[in-house]
């Protein structure tokens, strides 16, 4: 499609394999101060299924995933959105029997394998899409290749913290 | 204290006063009072400014017009400033502020808006989707600048929720993002929970917003806003920050020119590429360029603990410590 101009528009979207990193230029600053990183670089370096935090505004968080194979399952005591940024992920939904995580904790709880209870459906996401994890429910994340899931949630006993070595310092 | 309009003037519009400030239209520019200074501005940047403030109800922190004019939210009250974060004319003791009740400066700044944009011009579109904002007074474009911005409570496409937008919705592809897939994800949900498996396409979604520079919330974990925006051009307003807020680039590319909030000395460039993630302090200022239309991802964190930690100097500055 053409604009009134006739120009076409490429919209460019990052990836694994094509990502452009960019940077803060310091003109009277600590670069420190911007905790500038990439999520396709983060991603790139981390095994499949960390939850490396890449934003953090007080209590809450950004986690970015390599998604790589089958995660184990996780219960979430609130929502989390996980938006697909690169691949393909299939989320299987999971309404555990007896409640597995204290509604009043923060972040998500690893399991030890499938809880009792009912599924609740699936969905196929792609490059773009943005899934809700439901509070009080389980879920796992599966892809056949690898890909990266941008994780808006609370800091929890697994987020990951690794800012000297993905943010820019100088 | 009363907001006051006049009757039209020469090129037919009213003049509007609210407090120790006046403010007042021509063909070209406004002119901006205050007990001790004027001030004028190129009309469309002025309009593109008290839209975005109108629209975010003040937002976070201080909208600055320009190097001298703009707002500061305390949350309920607002400072109309003039020349406050402007160290030349703090030194000269020619700055001005005043506390409005919100809803009084917000009144004064929709009619505003209402009386002085034409027919044919969107203060929120991007200048190449736009008619023009000058000239004498021509109709007016109500149906344009009282747009409600979006606030989903849980996610866009949740039932009850903000649904997702259509073509047939209104919702047009942008002309910037005609190549952005469409496709939706595939849901699969067992019996008796179809409305509780959710997602969308959050990509599409941006790709069809009408408005530029504005964003809305799209998902909500607690007090965790995704307020993502599609940005064209030059962000209208500066952005002084009183808490830290993150940008997430979706796509595309925008440089961010970063100043020290109170003095406006120039502090970073901040280039942003699809997929970088970046903080702005809460002491400085930025303005974003964006040559083509870009997603841009802005996380906030609207706790209402905030106000009370920025009034007891126990809100982070900066984002992290490493």
């Amino acid at each position: 499609m053409t604009d009134q101009t006739g120009r076409q528009y490429n919209t460019v979207f990052g990836s694994l394999d094509h990502y452009n990193k960019g940077g803060v230029e310091v003109i009277s600053d600590n670069p420190k101060y911007y905790a500038f990183s990439n999520m396709f670089e983060v991603a790139s370096a981390a095994r499949p299924y960390e939850k490396v935090a890449v934003a953090k505004n007080l209590e809450y968080v950004l986690e970015v995933i390599r998604a790589e194979g089958t995660s184990e399952w996780r219960a979430t005591p609130h929502d989390e959105f996980a938006l697909v940024m690169d691949g393909s992920v299939e989320i299987e939904l999971f309404d555990p029997e007896e409640p597995l995580v204290d509604p009043d904790a923060s972040g998500s709880i690893g399991l030890d394998g499938q809880p009792d209870g009912n599924p609740m459906g699936r969905v196929q996401a792609g490059q773009g899409h943005m899934t809700l994890l439901p509070a009080g429910k389980a879920y796992r994340f599966h892809s056949d290749g690898v890909a990266v899931v941008l994780l808006q949630t609370i800091e929890g006993p697994d987020t990951v913290y690794r800012w000297a070595d993905i943010c820019q310092t100088v | 204290m009363t907001m006051t309009e006049t009757t039209p003037n020469a090129s037919g519009y009213k003049e509007f006063s609210v407090g120790g400030f006046t403010f007042s239209r021509d063909e070209y520019f406004v002119t901006i009072t205050w007990p001790t200074g004027s001030h004028q501005m190129d009309i469309g940047q002025w309009l593109r400014c008290v839209q975005r403030d109108v629209a975010w109800g003040f937002f976070y922190g201080i909208i600055n017009f320009d190097e001298v004019i703009g707002t500061m939210n305390h949350y309920g009250n607002v400072d109309m400033f003039a020349g406050r974060f402007n160290e030349a004319y703090r030194r000269a003791e020619v700055d001005y502020n005043e506390n409005f009740d919100h809803d009084e400066l917000l009144g004064c700044f929709t009619a505003m808006l209402s009386d002085w944009t034409n027919e044919g011009y969107d203060p929120f579109a991007a200048p190449m989707e736009t008619g023009s904002a000058y000239g004498p007074s021509r109709g007016d474009n109500d149906e344009a600048v009282t747009r409600q911005r979006v606030v989903a409570q849980r996610m866009v496409s949740v039932p009850g929720d903000e649904p997702i937008r259509s073509d047939d919705s209104g919702f047009p592809i942008n002309r910037g993002f005609a190549d952005v897939s469409q496709d939706e994800p595939v849901i699969s949900a067992e019996p008796g929970y179809e409305d509780q498996v959710s997602s969308f396409n959050f990509f599409a979604y941006l790709s069809l917003s009408y408005v530029n520079c504005n964003t809305s919330v799209v998902s909500a974990c607690k007090e965790s806003l995704y307020c993502p925006t599609t940005e064209e051009f030059i962000l209208p307003v500066i952005h002084g920050n009183d808490r830290v807020e993150w940008f997430v680039q979706l796509s595309d590319e925008i440089q961010w020119d970063v100043e020290d909030r109170d003095t406006g000395a120039k502090r970073a460039r901040v280039i942003m590429k699809a997929g970088d993630v970046a903080a702005m302090p809460a002491d400085i200022r930025h303005q974003g360029y964006a040559p083509k239309r870009s997603m841009l991802l802005v996380w906030e964190n609207g706790s209402p603990r905030i106000p009370e930690m920025i009034a007891n100097g126990e809100a982070p500055v900066h984002p992290v410590a490493f």
